[in-house]
C-alpha cells in the first residue's frame, strides 16, 4: 500500500462525524464609509507611500523626480509609463537579469482597503520575480478598483485562472532583530501605490 | 562568497535532554533577559489586541474560522484527494510522506535528481519538526535558511525558539557577534538596520545562485489545487521565483476547502501573530512557472493519529500564528527552547505528546492553565483544556515523573481527610514561623525566585471558630 493510500485510509478511519461549512456570506457585506481614505491610512501605516493622481502625467512627474532612468535601471510593465523607464520589460525566462533593477513599475488589479494591499497576477508582471527583486516597487491601481475587505477581494477574484498571484502590502520588512522594524528585508525597500482617479 | 555555517552540528538545545523545568531554569538564570523577553512578547500581544479591536466582527470571524476547520477535519480525506487532483491538473507534482523519515527522503531525492548540493529554504516549521536540515547535512547537502530570524539561529547552531519570531530570545549584540564571525561585519556592530542590510546582501547572493528552493505552506485550497505562502520579508518568493525547482512541504491539516475561505484566514492570521493587518506578501502558487518544476509534499507524521484522538484532534485546527505563545505567562518567562520541540508554547505542548508521550510528558505541565491561549486563538482551539486532558492521559499511562506522582498521592490523601488536613495546615504555619529555613531552600520548588510568605497565626477555620460567637 502506498503512503498516499495509507494516509488517506488512516485519515478516513480517524475523522470525526461530518460538520457543515459555516455561512460566510455576512462578512461580504462589511464595508467602510470612505474606502479610499481607509486604504491610504492603512498603506501609510504599514510603511507604504500613496499618491492620488488624476492622470499619467502626474505619475510620470513623481517618478522622474525621484528616479533618473539614465543613472538607475527603471523597469516598466505599464505601457503608459514606458517613457520614464530605462526599458520596457522584455520577455526573458531568467529573472537573474533583473538583479540590478532599482525601480519596477507595475499595474495591479485592485487594492484592498482593510490592509493596504494590491492584488497582482503574473500576466501583469512579465516574470514572477519582478515585484521582489527590485530595490523599490511602484504599483498603479484605479481608484474605483479598491474593495473594502478580503472577503470582497476574493469575490472579485472569483474563479479567475492564474498561475501565480499575490497580495502585496507595503515594502518588504522584518523585525527579527529585537523587534526593531527594518524596511527592505529581501524585497523592495519601498512601495509606492499610485491611485489613479477615474 | 560562501560562508561557513555551523548548521552541520546538532542544535545544542534541541534534544539535549532536560525537562521543561530544567531548561527553563537555565533560561531563568539571567533575570534581566527573562524580563526583557517577557516584556517584548507582551508588547506583541498588545499590538495584536489593538489590531483585533479595530474589527467589530472579530469574534464572528474566529467562530467562522473554527467551523471551517471543523469541516476540514471531518472531510480531510476527501479534501486531500480533491487537492491532489486539482494540483496535478495544474502541473504540480504531488508526493505523500507518512512520516518525517519519508518526507526527508523525498526532499533528498528531489535534490539528487536536480543534481544539487545546496538549497535555499524559507520558513517551514514542518521541516523543523522533521529535522530536515540535519538529515540533508548528513547527506552532504547544505541548506541556507532565508528568513532573517531563522538565518540568525542557524548561524548560532540553534533551533528557532518561536514559530513566527525565530530569534526572539537573542539580543542584538549577540546577533552582531554572529555576523562578525560568519558574515564578516566589523565587531561590536549591533544596529538592526545595519545587520539586516548585511543579511540582505548575503542572502541575495544565495537567492541568485540556488537552483532549488523549499518553502512551507500556510494554506492549501482543495478546490483549486493552489497553495498560499505568507511572508513579510519576501524570502519565500525570492527563493521560489529564482529557482528551477520549487518544493513546498505541508502538513495534511493545512487544507482549506475553497479560495473564498482565505478571506477569513488571511484576516485572522497576521493580526493574531504580530498585529499587522496582513503579511507583506500573501503568495498564491497555482502552477509552476514556465520551465519550472513545482513539487508539493503532503506529510502525515502523526497527524492522522491525532485526528483519531477525540480530546486532542482540535489541535490540528492550528494555523501557526504564535498568539498562544506571546500571551503565555510560562512561555514568556521560560523561553521557547525550554520546550525542547519544534513548535514551542501552549500549542506545541499539545502537539508534541502525540508524537512521543514519553519524551514530551513534561510539556502539558508547563502551563498555569490560565486559559489566555484559548482566548486569543484565532481558530478557537481549547488549548488549556487539552493541556489539562493530556495531564490526565500522561498520569494514567505512567509517563509523569515519580516525585510528582508521589507528591500528588500525599496531597490527595491529605486533602481527603479533615484530620490530616488540619494537622498539615498547623504544621505548615509553625514551620514557616519557627523554622523558615526548612522551606526557604532549594529543595522546595515554591521557593525558586520568591520568598515564602509570612505565615498567618491561625487558619481561617480556627479564626472562625473563635469569632463566630461574637
Amino acid at each position: 500500500m502506498s503512503s498516499r493510500d495509507k494516509i488517506l485510509a488512516a485519515v478516513a478511519a480517524s475523522k470525526p462525524e461530518a460538520k457543515p461549512l459555516p455561512d460566510i456570506e455576512p462578512f461580504k457585506h462589511i464595508g467602510y464609509t470612505d474606502v479610499l481614505a481607509q486604504y491610504e491610512t492603512v498603506l501609510t501605516t504599514i510603511g507604504g507611500a500613496v499618491h492620488r493622481v488624476n492622470n499619467w502625467d502626474e505619475i510620470r512627474t513623481i517618478v522622474s523626480e525621484k528616479y533618473n532612468s539614465q543613472n538607475v535601471r527603471v523597469l516598466s510593465l505599464v505601457p503608459e509609463l514606458d517613457d520614464v523607464a530605462t526599458s520596457a520589460y522584455e520577455i526573458n525566462p531568467s529573472a537573474h537579469q533583473l538583479a540590478d533593477v532599482e525601480l519596477s513599475i507595475i499595474k495591479a488589479h485592485f487594492g484592498v482597503a482593510e490592509n493596504g494591499s494590491v492584488w497582482v497576477t503574473e500576466e501583469l508582471l512579465g516574470h514572477r520575480a519582478v515585484p521582489f527583486i527590485c530595490q523599490h516597487l511602484a504599483a498603479v491601481i484605479s481608484a474605483s478598483s479598491i474593495v473594502d475587505t478580503m472577503h470582497r477581494a476574493y469575490m472579485r477574484i472569483g474563479e479567475a485562472e492564474y498561475g501565480w498571484g499575490a497580495f502585496i502590502a507595503g515594502p518588504s520588512k522584518t523585525a527579527d532583530i529585537e523587534q526593531s522594524l527594518v524596511l527592505g528585508a529581501h524585497g523592495p525597500r519601498s512601495m509606492t501605490v499610485f491611485i489613479l482617479n477615474d | 562568497m560562501e560562508t561557513t555555517t555551523t548548521q552541520d552540528k546538532n542544535p545544542p538545545l534541541q534534544g539535549a535532554g532536560g525537562s521543561h523545568a530544567e531548561l527553563a531554569d537555565i533560561f531563568n538564570k539571567d533575570e534581566d533577559r527573562v524580563n526583557w523577553h517577557d516584556e517584548t512578547l507582551w508588547w506583541i500581544r498588545a499590538k495584536r489586541d489593538k489590531s483585533v479591536h479595530q474589527l467589530p466582527e472579530w469574534e464572528a470571524l474566529r467562530e467562522a474560522a473554527s467551523n471551517i476547520k471543523f469541516n476540514v477535519l471531518s472531510h480531510l480525506d476527501i479534501y486531500l484527494a480533491q487537492f491532489e487532483a486539482a494540483a496535478k491538473a495544474n502541473g504540480i507534482i504531488v508526493h505523500w510522506a507518512a512520516d518525517a523519515k519519508e518526507h526527508n527522503e523525498i526532499v533528498h531525492k528531489l535534490l539528487t535528481d536536480a543534481k544539487v548540493t545546496q538549497m535555499v529554504k524559507s520558513k517551514s516549521m514542518l521541516t523543523e519538526e522533521c529535522h530536515l536540515n540535519d538529515y540533508l547535512a548528513t547527506h552532504g547537502i547544505e541548506v541556507i535558511d532565508s528568513d532573517l530570524g531563522e538565518r540568525i539561529v542557524q548561524l548560532a547552531g540553534e533551533p528557532p525558539s518561536h514559530i513566527v519570531l525565530p530569534c526572539i530570545h537573542k539580543k542584538k549584540e549577540e546577533i552582531g557577534d554572529l555576523f562578525h564571525m560568519y558574515l564578516g561585519t566589523p565587531s561590536n556592530m549591533s544596529d538592526p538596520q545595519f545587520l539586516t542590510e548585511t543579511a540582505r546582501g548575503s542572502l541575495r547572493e544565495t537567492f541568485l545562485t540556488r537552483k532549488v528552493a523549499l518553502t512551507g505552506v500556510n494554506f492549501a485550497i482543495a478546490e483549486t489545487g493552489e497553495f498560499v505562502v505568507c511572508t513579510n520579508e519576501g524570502n519565500a518568493d525570492m527563493g521560489a521565483h529564482l529557482a528551477d525547482v520549487h518544493i513546498a512541504c505541508m502538513g495534511i491539516e493545512k487544507i482549506i476547502p475553497k479560495r473564498e475561505h482565505l478571506g477569513v484566514f488571511l484576516r485572522l492570521l497576521t493580526r493574531s501573530a504580530t498585529g499587522q493587518p496582513i503579511t507583506t506578501y500573501s503568495s498564491h502558487f497555482k502552477k509552476p512557472r514556465e520551465g519550472q518544476e513545482m513539487h508539493i509534499v503532503l506529510v502525515d507524521n502523526g497527524r492522522s493519529i491525532q485526528l483519531g484522538r477525540e480530546d486532542f484532534r482540535n489541535s490540528l485546527k492550528c494555523i501557526r500564528c504564535g498568539a498562544c505563545m506571546n500571551t503565555c505567562p510560562v512561555y514568556r518567562r521560560s523561553g521557547g527552547h525550554s520546550y525542547h520541540t519544534a513548535v514551542a508554547g501552549p500549542i506545541g505542548s499539545i502537539l508534541a505528546p502525540n508524537l512521543d508521550m514519553k519524551k514530551y510528558a513534561d510539556l502539558p505541565f508547563a502551563s498555569t492553565l490560565c486559559g489566555s491561549c484559548s482566548n486569543v486563538c484565532p481558530v478557537k482551539i481549547d488549548i488549556h483544556d487539552q493541556l489539562y486532558k493530556w495531564r490526565q492521559v500522561l498520569v494514567k499511562e505512567g509517563y509523569t515523573p515519580k516525585a510528582k506522582t508521589v507528591a500528588m498521592h500525599v496531597m490527595a490523601t491529605t486533602l481527603g481527610s479533615s484530620t490530616l488536613y488540619h494537622a498539615a495546615g498547623k504544621m505548615g504555619r509553625l514551620t514557616i514561623k519557627y523554622a523558615p529555613f526548612a522551606v526557604n531552600n532549594k529543595l522546595n520548588p515554591w521557593y525558586k525566585n520568591r520568598d515564602m510568605p509570612e505565615s498567618p497565626k491561625e487558619s481561617f477555620g480556627e479564626w472562625y471558630a473563635k469569632n463566630r460567637k461574637k
